[in-house]
């Protein structure tokens, strides 16, 4: 007796011949349907952007400005803004609702990781790994930024209006991350998705093992790195960059029509057409 | 992990023993099994200071005879001191096992590198001796702890001085123990320290080729070997700037290493910028840190920082 397809087997199924209850992988699901399409997060706050409030992080560890401005949240305060952050570390993190936070002056590590949705000015400069793994919202930073700036990102927007350190946007998978100055070695190290704006100039191996996403660079390029290749801009990129970088109060140094786009040249091993025995064989 | 901290006053001089203090106590978290420090005091015209130790901390611990053992040592330091015609003009003693000690040369000695080493030598050949350092303006102080302990052990508060490096350390492979913590002077060179955050993986190579040349190591930290590289190439004419270009294209590995000599401070960073330093200069004072929140730490006020980038060395002078 031949095979049903897949297909077939479906037809079947809906039609009521077969009963039985399936609980393969397949059938798996982490989040139940009732959640509806609009699921905000249990930790999320309902803000009002009309009420300010004000922190004074001198005297306070991270943790300390962290809670307060949670407690701040949960009384309904939607622009909050932090004084004296002095480069603490893990500052503005794990905010998953709308928010205006302002910090008036420089963060240390890990500030503003972990958000979705937040709107996050930042008067001075932030450490090593800013807005690791956002998934929306947007981050301003007006000074220089450390290394692997916007590690994981996700989505929304991050700026930083002067330069970057090394590996900026690693394993970034959504989002835009735009960079006024001069970008470190290693940015856009196995960029999975997103796009990466540098108005200045790339330091060495830009893009390199990049899965996919798109560079664009005005300034000079140190060195591609491994799969890295020049692409051709569209009328629509031109077009989303004007409008991105002038959001923000940038220019292309030369006008976005000489930014130098970067792609991936998807040669490498995990986009060819071997099948996983054949790159056995061949590995 | 490890933390680094560098300071340097130009043209001018400073209370670089609470400043570098307060810098290495904010990156305590990345590194508390010791901390150390080099400090540059305002040399006095003909003399060196000499910090050293004849016990390390954990032996007080390891019996009643230690400190018979230690004023035995410290009498054999001194007596070889003596014995090679040279001046104990002031003495202090900073814990039972270290001492600081101001030497004064024979007038018809200049002091110079094989001197330094065969003084250096007779002394270390003590039981448990090990000069931290000698030099005119270099003061090499470390212990096990974290800066506010050892800053206050060795009373570093009010040290006046020009420049200075820092170090914190987080054991990783080696033992927890004064010998292995940073900083290290280049022995037996005059004034160079170096204080390191990484690893270099061309250990063996390059101080194969240097023990080879007559150099000798205190310890088997790769962290070392950039201080004798330095001092090397230093004596062999490089400037300092030229000595470390060289080092980033020779050694291999992650690193982020702060270089101090009598009148400099440098900065150097690997190829791959995978180690952290920031940066803050202005016309009279510089700072760098593995973290900002170090130089903010003696700069409250809003300031203008940046990571420098791979491969890039800079030096400034006092």
């Amino acid at each position: 007796m031949a095979e049903l397809s897949p297909d077939d087997r479906h037809k079947s199924h809906d039609m009521g011949l077969h009963a039985e209850q399936l609980a393969g992988r397949t059938q798996q699901v982490f989040f139940y349907p009732e959640e509806g399409d609009n699921y905000t997060y249990p930790e999320g706050f309902d803000v009002d952007f009309t009420k300010k409030a004000t922190i004074d992080a001198a005297e306070m560890d991270g943790p300390e400005v962290n809670l307060r401005i949670r407690e701040l949240m949960g009384e309904g305060y939607g622009h909050i803004v932090v004084q004296n952050p002095l480069a603490k570390h893990s500052l503005g993190v794990g905010i998953l609702n709308r928010l205006k936070l302002d910090f008036e002056g420089s963060l240390g590590y890990f500030g503003c990781g972990l958000v979705d949705g937040p709107n996050i000015h930042i008067k001075g400069r932030v450490g090593w790994s800013c807005a690791e793994n956002m998934m929306a919202g947007v981050v301003v930073i007006e000074k220089n930024a450390g290394s692997t700036f916007g590690a994981a990102l996700r989505g929304g927007d991050l700026v930083c209006k002067g330069d970057v350190g090394s590996r900026t946007g690693i394993d970034m998978k959504g989002g835009t991350i735009i960079i006024g100055g001069r970008a470190g070695a290693f940015t856009g190290f196995m960029m999975q998705r997103g796009r990466i704006v540098i108005l200045g100039d790339a330091g060495i191996n830009l893009g390199d093992s990049l899965y996919d996403g798109t560079i664009f660079v005005g300034g000079t390029i140190a060195s591609l790195g491994v799969d890295a290749v020049p692409g051709e801009m569209t009328d629509v990129e031109a077009r989303w960059l004007e409008n991105k970088l002038a959001t923000y109060g940038l220019e292309a140094p030369n006008g976005v029509a000489n930014l130098t786009k970067i792609v991936a040249g998807k040669q490498l091993w995990n986009y060819d057409n071997l099948e996983p025995t054949e790159k056995k064989i061949a590995l | 992990m490890c933390g680094i901290a560098g300071l340097i006053h130009r043209g001018s001089s400073g209370d670089i023993g609470a400043e570098m203090t307060t810098m290495l106590q904010a990156l305590k978290h990345r590194g508390p099994d010791s901390t150390g420090f080099a400090i540059y005091g305002i040399p006095v015209e003909s003399d060196h200071v000499m910090r050293f130790k004849v016990a390390e901390q954990e032996d007080i611990g390891k019996g009643f005879e230690i400190h018979q053992q230690i004023k035995d040592r410290k009498a054999e330091v001194d007596k070889r001191i003596r014995s090679m015609d040279v001046e104990i003009v002031g003495e202090e003693q900073a814990t039972e096992y270290a001492y600081r000690y101001r030497l004064r040369f024979p007038a018809d000695d200049d002091g110079g590198q094989q001197r330094l080493k065969r003084f250096a030598d007779y002394i270390e050949d003590v039981e448990g001796a090990e000069i931290l350092s000698l030099g005119r303006a270099l003061e090499l102080i470390k212990d096990l702890g974290d800066a506010g302990i050892v800053s206050e052990q060795y009373d570093l508060a009010g040290f006046q001085g020009t420049h200075a490096i820092g170090h914190t350390r987080m054991a990783t492979e080696s033992d927890v123990d004064i010998r292995s913590a940073h900083p290290y002077w280049a022995y037996p060179f005059n004034d160079i320290s170096v204080v390191h955050n990484g690893q270099l993986t061309n250990y063996w190579k390059f101080r194969r080729a240097l023990e080879h040349r007559g150099h000798r190591f205190m310890s088997n930290c790769d962290s070392e070997l950039i201080a004798v590289y330095l001092a090397d190439r230093i004596e062999r004419g490089d400037t300092l700037k030229e000595a470390m270009d060289r080092s980033v294209g020779e050694l291999d590995g992650v690193f982020t290493y702060l270089v101090a000599t009598a009148d400099s401070l440098g900065m150097a960073k690997d190829t791959m910028a995978a180690k952290p330093m920031v940066l803050y200069e202005s016309d009279d004072f510089v700072g760098l840190a593995s973290e900002e929140v170090a130089i903010r730490g003696i700069m409250p006020d809003e300031i203008d920082t940046w990571d420098p980038y791979e491969g890039e060395v800079k030096v400034w002078q006092n």
